[in-house]
């Protein structure tokens, strides 16, 4: 069984301590967009890279500030909140996004498997870098 | 608290006091008695975040209405053939039925119920055969199992939570389905991520 499904199965509890823990003495774990484009699938329910959905559009996320995509419709609290979409910021986000935004309207539970929110942030950093993107 | 944010203004407590006062906590019970069919239920009472819940239900109440119009764009496509484009008016009634108490729910606990969007965004240059628009629809369906499944947790009311998982599983039979009808495994894995 997989270290991501068992941390699933039981709530992120000891693998993501440990994974944590590495994280927490400087370490970052590199993502690989390929596994990143599996985990992007879950999102599809409610994003896309090119056009805004019931989630805004992904593409221009980096460097972007929250709330801030012109003509999409945020909650109050993704509007107020001072956040600079990068790395670091969605890694946050990913983890439990009702937590680290209370109030915004992302009603997900979050990635707990810090590898898989690598792996999504390298897939987005990639996509971003497409012609998808207009790049 | 928030982990990560620093708002500018927002008085969260507030205004979860002033919405829990208006709704009740005994609405919740009502709202379960919606989602699971069940007005025995409604007597029930929850110490839930009520709020929350009816937040958590509008994301997926927006993910609902928005398969509706990409079931419809599919359908008037002219590329699904019978059985298949029976088979998605089937879906997109159940996506009807899924939004439609959502957002009967959503009211009874006080929320305001996201409405269809005057129009959708959907790569239609990309449909060129049935399998183009079939293949879409299976994305969406796979999405939001995934979305349910990311809610499921959240509910401050385990009965909502039991509901959305009823959903749920409407919505992975639409996928299996779907990936049958494309040739592809129906049930890929053992497990939904």
């Amino acid at each position: 069984m997989s270290a991501p499904l068992l941390a699933r199965l039981f709530g992120g509890g000891m693998l993501a301590c440990l994974t944590g823990m590495a994280l927490a003495a400087g370490g970052s774990l590199a993502g690989d967009p390929k596994a990143g484009k599996a985990i992007y699938d879950r999102c599809l329910a409610c994003h896309a890279l090119a056009y805004d959905r019931t989630g805004p559009r992904h593409c221009g996320l980096f460097g972007r500030r929250a709330g801030s995509v012109k003509g999409f419709v945020y909650s109050q609290a993704m509007k107020r909140a001072r956040i600079v979409w990068n790395e670091k910021t969605l890694n946050r986000f990913l983890a439990n996004p009702m937590k680290a935004v209370p109030g915004t309207t992302m009603g997900y539970a979050g990635i707990p498997d810090n590898q898989e929110r690598a792996n999504l942030i390298a897939y987005l950093k990639q996509a971003n870098r497409s012609a998808v993107c207009g790049k | 608290m928030s982990d990560l944010i620093v708002t500018d203004t927002p008085n969260i407590i507030e205004s979860r006091r002033s919405f829990l006062g208006k709704s009740g906590l005994l609405l919740s019970g009502v709202a379960v008695a919606l989602l699971a069919g069940n007005e025995a239920l409604a007597a029930k009472k929850s110490g839930a975040s009520t709020e929350e819940d009816a937040r958590i239900l509008n994301s997926a109440l927006g993910a609902e209405l928005e398969a509706i119009a990409a079931y419809q764009v599919g359908a008037e496509s002219g590329l699904l053939q019978k059985p298949v484009l029976s088979l998605a008016l089937a879906f997109q009634g159940h996506h009807k039925e899924h939004a439609d108490i959502l957002t009967k729910t959503i009211m009874k606990l006080g929320g305001k119920p996201a409405v269809a969007k005057p129009k959708y965004s959907f790569p239609v240059e990309t449909f060129k055969t049935q399998a183009d628009v079939l293949r879409f629809a299976s994305t969406l369906e796979k999405g939001a199992v995934s979305a349910y499944l990311g809610a499921v947790p959240l509910f401050g009311n385990r009965d909502l939570a039991k509901a959305a998982a009823s959903i749920l599983g409407d919505e992975a039979m639409h996928w299996a389905v779907l990936r049958n009808a494309l040739g592809e495994a129906p049930v890929p894995s053992a497990f939904m991520s």
